[in-house]
């Protein structure tokens, strides 16, 4: 099993963000986390890339628990952080480099990582420009190279495609696919069409729980569309 | 591939914090500004000149009140800028020790501290026109400087690491390295020994940085200083990987 989460929780002084999150994943699998804004995907996702600490419960890599041993755990796991985060005054290509060498790889490894991750995640010549004068799209994946650097088993994208026009999704949706076949995804989304387009399973979270996790066509089966199902198990009215 | 990646990462992240610092145009600001003011200091207020003296004791002697303020601003986008812009997210989820991150981050602003000193030097070369100074005394002078204005740095990344708004931990880090400095003053001194008594007020100047800089100063370096500015150094840091870590905690 790539990943196995257990009894997940964490709070914020009174507030609780996750309570008891529990799912599985194998390699092959991309998983869809769906639900309100709030919920508490992106808590979970910061949480199994070990970014924040569990107040209790468990995430396991291969078996290796990320509370316990980190570091571990998250050379074998890529993230990309919402709003995917960049240095400004950097160009892509020296910022791979810095994220490359910051994870313990040899100047030649690292020159060879980045030049995969580029290809990979097509960035092609704007490599040496400032990623500040790079579009949104471009500097999406720019994010995405840099999880995919040292080639991890298991990639985590919070909101991969939110803020990209509709071709910059589509190309972030086929690199998805793509990337999904030989290892473990999870992605965090508001889309739901591209939860039916790219995910093999979806997991619903609301109020820090998991309300369901199964494929999308039998949730589009059971409740008609994947936007009712959402409706009928996140409770439907906004909250403030 | 993976090897020793504590060392690895703190390299990498001093390279980048480095090559932040000569890319933007704050650091090259603030080097310039300080420069001018040491000038000024050292030859208007300080009267150089007027000292009719070959050494550089005017110089020196305003540089804990300048570090006190322009080292702090070096300082405080170290970490206050990566959890405003996101970026802390990615620096906090490579398989690197949080130390290492610190010490790289440090050891890029205390580089960048290391060459506005440096680039005192002619003022050196002046000194040694006009007359013979001690060049043994001001080389001494310009090693305490130096591990002074590390001290000054941690101090600001620790500021820096408490804090979203740079201008906080600028302020914070000002705030902390004044009482630091001026501990030390004769003014303060009296007035804890009215209050105390005299023993307990030299104890107390034995925590300032300006105790322990003005015998550098003078061309002696004491081991206790040396220990002093080290033990500063590393407590503060050591604070900054509290308050870095403390972020994954929530």
């Amino acid at each position: 099993m790539l990943l196995q989460v257990e009894g997940l929780r964490k709070t914020f002084g009174r507030r609780v963000a996750v309570d008891g999150i529990g799912f599985s994943l194998d390699v092959g699998e991309i998983v869809g986390f769906l639900g309100p804004n709030g919920a508490g995907k992106t808590t979970t996702m910061r949480m199994i890339a070990g970014y924040l600490e569990p107040d209790d419960g468990a995430a396991k890599i291969f078996n290796i628990d990320v509370a316990q041993e980190r570091r571990r755990v998250q050379e074998r796991v890529g993230y990309l952080p919402e709003g995917a985060p960049l240095y400004g005054e950097m160009t892509p290509w020296s910022f791979l480099r810095f994220i490359a060498e910051a994870r313990g790889m040899t100047r030649e490894a690292a020159r060879h990582a980045v030049r995969r991750a580029a290809q990979d995640a097509r960035l092609g010549d704007s490599i040496e420009r400032p990623i500040e004068t790079l579009s949104k799209g471009y500097r999406r994946r720019v994010g995405f190279a840099a999880a995919l650097l040292h080639d991890p088993m298991l990639l985590i994208l919070d909101e991969p495609t939110d803020g990209l026009d509709p071709n910059q999704r589509h190309a972030v949706r086929d690199l998805i696919k793509k990337l999904g076949e030989d290892r473990g995804l999870i992605i965090s989304t508001h889309m739901l069409e591209e939860v039916e387009a790219v995910c093999t399973r979806a997991i619903l979270i609301d109020r820090g729980r998991i309300v369901a996790d199964d494929t999308p066509q039998a949730l589009i089966e059971k409740h008609g569309s994947l936007e009712m199902a959402f409706t009928a198990l996140t409770g439907g009215e906004e909250r403030a | 591939m993976i090897k020793r990646p504590g060392l690895a990462s703190m390299l990498a992240v001093y390279r980048r914090e480095l090559l932040a610092y000569v890319t933007t145009p704050t650091a090259y600001v603030f080097v310039a500004v300080f420069l001018f003011a040491i000038g000024l200091f050292t030859f208007q207020i300080g009267g150089f000149f007027a000292e009719r003296r070959a050494d550089l004791s005017a110089f020196f002697a305003y540089h804990p009140w300048l570090f006190m303020i322009f080292l702090p601003a070096i300082a405080m986008r170290l970490w206050a800028e990566e959890s405003r812009s996101g970026a802390l997210e990615l620096l906090l989820t490579l398989p690197a020790p949080t130390w290492s991150l610190v010490v790289g981050k440090f050891l890029a602003a205390w580089s960048v501290a290391g060459v506005a000193l440096l680039l005192t030097a002619p003022l050196w070369i002046t000194v040694n026109i006009l007359g013979s100074p001690d060049n043994a005394a001001i080389f001494t002078a310009y090693l305490a400087s130096l591990l002074m204005a590390g001290a000054y740095i941690a101090i600001g990344s620790a500021m820096s690491a408490l804090t979203q708004a740079q201008i906080v931990a600028f302020v914070l880090a000002v705030l902390i390295s004044f009482l630091l400095t001026a501990l030390g003053l004769p003014m303060v001194l009296d007035f804890f020994s009215g209050m105390i008594g005299g023993g307990m007020a030299e104890a107390i100047a034995r925590f300032s940085l300006l105790h322990h800089f003005d015998a550098a100063q003078r061309g002696v370096v004491e081991f206790r200083s040396v220990f002093y500015f080290l033990t500063v150094i590393a407590l503060s840091l050591g604070c900054t990987v509290l308050a870095v870590d403390a972020r994954r905690g929530g």
